[in-house]
C-alpha cells in the first residue's frame, strides 16, 4: 500500500512539473525510480523505455505502465498511470472551463495574444520534422516516404489522407524490406 | 451521440498514435477537427495550451477536447464537458494499459526479430511525415489569417519562431510567450 502511494505520488510530481511532453519526462522519471528511489537497476529500466516507446500511445503514459506493472502488477500500473495523468487533466480542465472559446474569440486582448501564439505553434511543428527527419536517417531515396506521406495526409482525399492507412503501411513494409534483406544478406555470404 | 464517436475516435489515437505527441496531431487533427467538433483555430489553441502547461500533449489535448466538443454539438454544461474529457483521456489511455501490460514481455524477447526491428525501421519514416502533415494542417488561414497583412505578419512570426526554436535553446514555452506578446502589439 505505501508503495502503491508512493508509486502515485512520484509519478504525479513528474506530471505535475515536466513541460514539454514525452521526453522531457523521460530523464526525470529515470532520476527518481533509478536513482532515487532504486526500485528498477538502470539496464531495466532502458528495456521498459525501448518497449514503452515502440508502442503506440503517449509515451508518459506507457513507460508508467511499464514501470508500475514491474514492481507492482496491475495495481502498481495503475497508481502509476493515474499519477501521471491527473496533473494534466486538472490543469487543462481548470483551463477549459475558464477559458472557453468564445472567451478567446472574443475577448480583444486575448483574441490578438492567439493571434501572435497560432504561427508560433507552427514552427513549433516544423522544427520536430527536421530533428526527427536526421534521426531516422533518412536517405535521398527513403525522403520519398514522409514528403508522399505529408503531403497525401495533408490533401484531405478520402482514405488515402488517413493517417492510420500510413501506419499500417509503414509497419508491413518495414517488415517485408527487411526479412527481404536478412534473406539477401544471408544469399551473399554463402 | 457524441460521446460514442468521441470514443471511437480517441480509441484510434490510442491504437494508433506512434511516435509521440507531435506525430499524434495528424491523427488528432483527422478526428477531431475532420467531423467539426471544434475549429481549426481551437486545435491549434489546445496545442499552444498543451506547450505552455505540464503533461503529455496527448491527454491534455484529449481533456481540453472532451471538455468542449459536447458543447459543440449542443450538450452545454459544465457536466457534460466533464464527463466528455474523463472519457476521452480514459479512453486515450486505455490501449497503453493492454498494450504495455500484454505485448511487453512478447517485445522484449523479440527485440531482435526482423519483425520488431523490421516494423520499427519502417514506421520511422513515416513518423517523420506525420509530424510534417501536422504542421502542413495547420498552415492555414484559420492560423495566419486571410489578409494579406495578417498573413504577412503571421509567417513573420512562424519564421522567426521556427529560428529561435531550431538555432538556440530557447524554450518553447518562452517562444510561445513572446509570440503572444507580439501579438498582442500588432495584432
Amino acid at each position: 500500500m505505501k508503495q502503491l502511494f508512493q508509486l502515485f505520488s512520484t509519478f504525479f510530481k513528474i506530471g505535475a512539473f515536466t513541460f514539454g511532453g514525452g521526453w522531457a519526462m523521460i530523464s526525470i522519471i529515470e532520476k527518481e525510480i533509478v536513482d532515487k528511489h532504486h526500485w528498477i537497476e538502470r539496464s531495466e529500466f532502458l528495456d521498459l523505455l525501448a518497449v514503452a516507446q515502440s508502442l503506440p500511445g503517449i509515451l508518459a503514459v506507457n513507460i508508467s505502465v511499464a514501470v508500475g506493472d514491474r514492481l507492482k502488477g496491475m495495481k502498481g500500473s495503475l497508481s502509476a498511470a493515474l499519477g501521471t495523468i491527473l496533473p494534466s487533466f486538472l490543469i487543462i480542465l481548470a483551463i477549459a472551463i475558464f477559458l472557453t472559446p468564445d472567451i478567446i474569440k472574443n475577448n480583444e486582448v486575448i483574441s490578438s495574444i492567439f493571434k501572435g501564439i497560432r504561427p508560433a505553434v507552427v514552427a513549433l511543428i516544423i522544427a520536430p520534422v527536421i530533428t526527427s527527419a536526421k534521426a531516422a536517417k533518412l536517405t535521398w531515396k527513403t525522403v520519398i516516404i514522409p514528403i508522399a506521406v505529408a503531403i497525401l495526409i495533408w490533401s484531405r482525399i478520402p482514405v488515402l489522407s488517413n493517417p492510420i492507412l500510413y501506419i499500417v503501411l509503414g509497419g508491413i513494409g518495414g517488415y517485408v524490406w527487411f526479412t527481404r534483406n536478412e534473406l539477401k544478406q544471408k544469399e551473399g555470404t554463402k | 451521440m457524441i460521446y460514442l464517436k468521441l470514443i471511437w475516435s480517441y480509441l484510434k489515437i490510442g491504437l494508433f498514435g506512434f511516435g509521440g505527441g507531435y506525430a499524434m496531431l495528424a491523427l488528432i487533427e483527422r478526428e477531431i477537427v475532420g467531423p467539426g467538433w471544434i475549429t481549426e483555430q481551437m486545435f491549434t489553441d489546445i496545442v499552444a495550451i498543451s506547450q505552455m502547461t505540464p503533461g503529455p500533449i496527448g491527454i491534455n489535448s484529449a481533456t481540453y477536447i472532451g471538455y468542449v466538443a459536447p458543447g459543440h454539438a449542443g450538450f452545454n454544461g459544465i457536466i457534460w464537458g466533464l464527463l466528455g474529457s474523463i472519457i476521452c483521456t480514459l479512453v486515450v489511455v486505455l490501449p497503453s494499459f493492454f498494450l504495455v501490460t500484454y505485448t511487453s514481455h512478447f517485445i522484449t524477447r523479440h527485440k531482435e526479430s526482423a519483425l520488431i526491428k523490421g516494423v520499427f525501421a519502417g514506421l520511422r519514416p513515416v513518423v517523420v511525415g506525420l509530424i510534417a502533415s501536422a504542421a502542413l494542417l495547420l498552415m492555414n488561414t484559420a492560423n495566419f489569417g486571410s489578409e494579406t497583412d495578417d498573413i504577412i505578419k503571421s509567417v513573420i512570426i512562424c519564421l522567426a519562431s521556427f529560428c529561435i526554436v531550431f538555432f538556440t535553446k530557447i524554450h518553447p514555452i518562452l517562444v510561445i510567450i513572446l509570440a503572444g506578446i507580439t501579438g498582442l502589439i500588432i495584432f
